[in-house]
């Protein structure tokens, strides 16, 4: 069981818990304004994607190459920046903060 | 909370797919707090339509891993599901909708959802054939799946090389059936892609033992005991113990056409999705609209035109002026193989293929009308798709030179032409 935070745009933040699926499907399961997930979660859209809080980095890890690739739409993306249908929610991922991209 | 303007309304969507349920939930954040009513005749909780053909045939998943939104989401927002219900008549006049059992629903506002359905091609014999299949709902993979547990020799006939005809030979493959393709066309994708696009899904699916035939123009299906013979104009048969359909779509525009709507090519509307009745909007794939973009109008069949669609139409129905300007974007999933794809390419004069260096499958196809950049269609190369969708949107002219010389490193300024 993974405890995530999510900070949306308008800075209200929704604590929920997942322990399975992606963040993806977890923050548009709880309904998290900003995450969409048009594609379904075959990193095809970039529509969900979050800046994972610095010192959370070393729980996620960085993006993988597509999904570098697929964050260069977004001209604010950054090195913190993941696309969470690309992130599989397990216990490593527990107390994680995530910021929703605007 | 406070009454509004739209307290006491009632907006009722027509469909319940991308484009229904993603406008359904913008208008409540939008701030319509009228009733939100949702029709569709199919009674699964609205799904994810592409994986159908891709991952959600082969998986074994059920629909409810793979739904759009989850059941509670609907209750929490005040949307009222009316699934497995079918919508006979628009009227339009009366602000009403008149359901299959006789049921009258008034609306203040009216959205229609109603997307496609596939082709059945008038091919002699189709009607009796056994196990013959289309993919367009839950219900038609569930079919599928069950006629591949109860069939031995798992022999399938796909008739159409498209998308949806490719994607569900590869997915198909994989579960151990024999499978075959067989394309009217002299290539496959020809509507949608370039020369080179066709050749290289050709190739992919015969290195998977999947043999793309074209120029097969189905004449006749025979039905024997236990499975369907399909004959074609030149003489050619094959064994089908299941038969897919992948023939294309026909727009779900009745309803509206009878209610006196302007129909062209789909249901026409304006920028704002609305059609020319002021309270009846229409969006995703029954619509014709206007892409400024590309300045003319066009229909699309695509989940992001469903959802753009939605949201333009759920701004204007509470009182703002959005402006729908939009670049298509598609996808497809064949094997280990992500075809991404930018724009419109419609009208092109030149399509250059641009090859990544020591990297097997990886490409891209830059269609160009004049100097002017129409569309990028990317293989296993996300970084073209997206610099194909930025150099699509700013209009900088690109240096073909440089675009086709794999020895320059690929980034935007590199390509820039002076």
């Amino acid at each position: 069981m993974a405890k995530i935070t999510f900070i949306t745009s308008d800075n209200e933040t929704h604590i929920v818990e997942g322990d399975s699926g992606s963040v993806m499907e977890l923050a548009v399961n709880n309904g998290i304004q900003g995450i969409d997930g048009d594609c379904g979660g075959v990193c095809s859209c970039a529509t969900c994607h979050v800046h994972v809080s610095p010192e959370d980095i070393s729980k996620t890890g960085e993006a993988s190459e597509i999904e570098k690739d697929m964050l260069e739409l977004d001209d604010n993306a950054d090195a913190y920046s993941r696309l969470g249908c690309q992130l599989a929610i397990s216990d490593a991922l527990d107390g994680i903060v995530l910021r929703v991209a605007k | 909370m406070a009454e509004s303007r739209f307290s006491n309304r009632i907006c009722v969507v027509l469909g319940a797919s991308h484009a229904g349920v993603n406008f359904a939930f913008s208008l409540r954040r939008e701030g319509w707090d009228g009733e939100i009513l949702l029709f569709d005749s199919d009674p699964e909780l609205p799904y994810h339509r592409p994986p159908l053909s891709k991952t959600y045939l082969t998986n074994g998943d059920t629909i409810e891993k793979n739904l759009l939104k989850p059941e509670e989401s609907y209750k929490k927002e005040g949307i009222t599901l009316r699934l497995g219900t079918t919508v006979s008549t628009i009227n339009k006049e009366a602000h009403t909708i008149i359901l299959e059992d006789g049921d009258v629903q008034p609306y203040d506002k009216l959205v229609i959802a109603t997307g496609a359905r596939p082709i059945i091609p008038p091919i002699p014999g189709i009607d009796t054939s056994k196990n013959v299949f289309l993919i367009r709902s839950a219900k038609d993979i569930a079919d599928i799946r069950s006629a591949l547990k109860h069939s031995k020799s798992k022999r399938i006939v796909i008739i159409g090389g498209g998308y949806i005809g490719l994607e569900a030979a590869a997915s198909l493959k994989k579960t151990g059936a024999d499978v075959t393709v067989l394309e009217r066309e002299e290539r496959v994708l020809a509507r949608v892609t370039a020369p080179e696009m066709s050749n290289f899904f050709k190739e992919l699916h015969t290195e998977n033992e999947v043999p793309i035939l074209t120029a097969k123009d189905v004449k006749a299906i025979e039905t024997q005991k236990g499975y369907n013979e399909v004959l074609c104009t030149d003489g050619s048969r094959y064994i089908a113990d299941i038969l897919i359909l992948g023939c294309g779509i026909r727009v779900n525009q009745e309803l509206a056409k009878e209610a006196g709507l302007d129909i062209e090519n789909g249901i026409r509307v304006n920028s704002m999705a609305r059609t020319n009745d002021k309270d009846i909007y229409a969006i995703g794939d029954c619509t014709f609209h206007y892409n400024p973009h590309y300045d003319r109008f066009i229909r699309l069949e695509c989940v992001q035109n469903a959802v753009d669609q939605a949201k333009v139409a759920a701004a204007a129905i509470c009182g703002k002026e959005p402006i729908y300007d939009t670049i298509p974007w598609f996808w497809s999933d064949q094997y280990d193989v992500k075809l991404q794809m930018v724009g419109l390419s419609e009208g092109y004069d030149r399509a250059l293929v641009r090859k990544e260096v020591n990297r097997d499958n990886c490409f891209s196809i830059w269609y160009f009308k004049g100097d002017t950049l129409l569309a990028v269609d990317a293989v296993n190369n996300a970084k073209a798709y997206v610099y194909g969708t930025k150099f699509i949107k700013s209009g900088e002219k690109i240096d073909t030179s440089k675009l086709l010389d794999s020895s320059i490193e690929f980034k935007p300024s590199n390509l820039l032409a002076e």
